[in-house]
């Protein structure tokens, strides 16, 4: 990158422009550089360190080894595919509720919306830390665990929650369901709130009754709403990694192994950082694609 | 506030009255649903502070003592400091974010300096790539050529000054008149004086949204100081819980009581300034 750094001395106005040329470079200096250190410099470094075999000196160039090794890897594949699961299951269906909730919200005082606003906001001012410790004693084997004690209640069987293949990945997702909305029904709110009145009148002049407003109106003013969501959704979603490695540590069988804990395994559990950052570097790869595409698919009569 | 999507029984009040307390009674219970698990996390915080047979805990504790808040602070000498730790963390990354991001916002927005579409793209870019991408370059720069773990620099430093945070004040400094700007310079002022004492008298909102988001994300983060700490007395809160929940995983009440802890000096923060906190969610998702 093009670093210029800003010489206090521009700013002696001898030419107009550069002046301001200064000026803007001496306000943005600290930005830059911390960006370049922090973001520019790790980002090429990773690139660099997933063609090497990693040594803290003198690391070897070992050129694709290590994306070959990733993709000939059965553990990457099936975390990829945990991801996809737990991506394809939480961001659209999440959605959809905060989607319903919001419209719930909407008839009521300002002052009303805000309380419920609030109420589901909550969760998420906790730590995903926090949450997971509360969560994976919800999720106890025991019979007196919570979610057991929901099971019984309902004459069902209890489960071995996040110790068991066939739930494990269900209560996770479960987890999602009930603690991340409240950013969602916020944001759709807003969208809801900006559209115009006209619209509706215009709809009820032509009989249009409730569902039909949502489906012809709402649903199709909040696209871009959606569309917005639904990317940082699934970008969020890919790096997942605090309910896994806190909650089942990948477990069991690996059936929860999301590719943000792969990566995170191989790193700082194995010290292979050659491979990690080549599946890093992969994962960025398909997040770049996997926006791309929403915004093709979805984007055609959406301006950005 | 009723907009036309809920016009239907205007003229009919008791119609309406009914259709929203139908609304409001199945918004309570699912709030309700999304709360318990905060709920039982803060009455099982006062349970005992020993291991439960399976059949002794219901869904609230029978008797109730703070002794589980003690087994938690008697766990580590540092429990204290693990607070003290995070606020300072905290607190530091809010502080170098409001100005430094603020200053860089600024004159994206509005000084017109050379290359300054080129830079900001870099910045957008920048906030597309994923953490995990950064973090093992990040942990070897700060273990093996700064050698800078267990210190508060290398807690502090990496998220200084986010390109988010970058971005979200350009998008509101953009939306400042540049005839004010225009005008004060007219009458001499420099672009720091002008951005100090107008600027940013106009912008307490979208400071304090900035300040309250990015010291939340820095309490509640765990990845960063998990891998550069490795010191107990640098741990900060969420570190130490984790630190904690895989020493004690057998003793239920004393792991909430540290789950209320690291949270608790959120929720307090979020009932004292709400208002800051829901207008920071919708703020970032203004598209720009």
């Amino acid at each position: 990158m093009r670093k210029e750094k800003a010489p206090r001395t521009l700013a002696k106005k001898q030419f107009r422009f550069t002046a301001e040329d200064g000026t803007g470079y001496l306000f943005i200096l600290f930005a830059m550089v911390i960006f370049a250190i922090f973001t520019v410099y790790p980002l090429v470094s990773a690139v660099i360190t997933s063609f090497q075999k990693y040594k803290p000196v003198g690391s070897e160039w070992i050129a694709l080894e290590n994306y070959k090794a990733t993709l000939k890897n059965a553990l990457f594949w099936k975390a990829m595919r945990n991801t996809v699961i737990y991506t394809v299951i939480t961001v659209p269906v999440s959605q959809l509720i905060a989607f319903g909730i919001a419209i719930m919200i909407m008839p009521f005082q300002k002052k009303t919306q805000t309380v419920f606003k609030a109420i589901y906001y909550i969760p998420a001012v906790a730590s995903g830390i926090a949450l997971s410790v509360v969560w994976q004693w919800i999720y106890s084997s025991s019979p007196s665990g919570l979610a057991n004690q929901i099971m019984t209640f309902f004459g069902l069987p209890t489960q071995n929650w996040l110790a068991s293949s066939k739930t494990a990945m269900l209560s996770l997702i479960l987890m999602v369901f009930l603690s991340s909305q409240g950013q969602n029904i916020i944001i759709y709110i807003a969208a809801l709130m900006g559209i115009d009145n006209s619209y509706f009148e215009a709809a009820e002049i032509d009989g249009a009754n409730f569902i039909e407003k949502v489906i012809y109106i709402v649903w199709p003013l909040c696209k871009p709403t959606t569309l917005f969501l639904l990317v940082t959704g699934v970008i969020n979603s890919f790096q997942v990694f605090v309910n896994a490695y806190m909650m089942t540590g990948g477990g069991p069988d690996n059936n929860t192994t999301m590719i943000g804990l792969l990566i995170f395994n191989n790193a700082f559990k194995y010290g292979k950082y050659g491979l990690a950052c080549a599946q890093a570097v992969l994962l960025t790869i398909v997040i770049a694609a996997l926006t791309a595409l929403q915004f093709k698919l979805n984007g055609d009569d959406v301006e950005y | 506030m009723a907009s036309g999507l809920y016009s239907q029984y205007l003229d009919k009040p008791a119609l309406r009255y009914l259709r929203n307390g139908v609304l409001c009674l199945l918004l309570g219970l699912l709030g309700l649903v999304v709360l318990f698990p905060l709920i039982y996390m803060f009455c099982w915080s006062f349970g005992p502070n020993a291991e439960l047979a399976s059949s002794a805990y219901s869904i609230f504790p029978k008797v109730w003592s703070l002794d589980s808040y003690k087994g938690f602070f008697d766990f580590s000498e540092y429990s204290l400091r693990w607070i003290l730790n995070s606020l300072i963390v905290a607190s530091g990354t809010v502080v170098l974010n409001v100005i430094f991001a603020g200053l860089a916002g600024y004159a994206f927005a509005k000084i017109n300096f050379k290359g300054r579409k080129w830079l900001f793209f870099l910045i957008l870019m920048g906030m597309m790539i994923p953490y995990q991408v950064t973090q093992v370059p990040l942990y070897i720069l700060f273990v093996n050529k700064f050698h800078m773990t267990n210190t508060y620099t290398a807690l502090i430093l990496p998220g200084c000054c986010t390109a988010y945070n970058i971005f979200l004040a350009k998008q509101f400094f953009g939306g400042i008149p540049t005839a004010l700007i225009e005008n004060a310079k007219v009458e001499g002022a420099g672009q720091l004086r002008i951005f100090c004492s107008i600027i940013l008298p106009l912008s307490k909102t979208v400071m304090a949204v900035t300040a309250i988001t990015t010291f939340m994300g820095n309490w509640n983060t765990f990845f960063w100081p998990f891998l550069i700490t490795s010191d107990a007395s640098m741990y900060t809160i969420q570190v130490g819980l984790k630190t904690f929940a895989y020493a004690n995983g057998t003793l239920f009440s004393p792991m909430m009581a540290g789950a209320v802890i690291s949270a608790l000096p959120m929720f307090i923060l979020f009932f004292a300034l709400q208002k800051y906190f829901l207008e920071g969610v919708t703020i970032g998702a203004v598209k720009g």
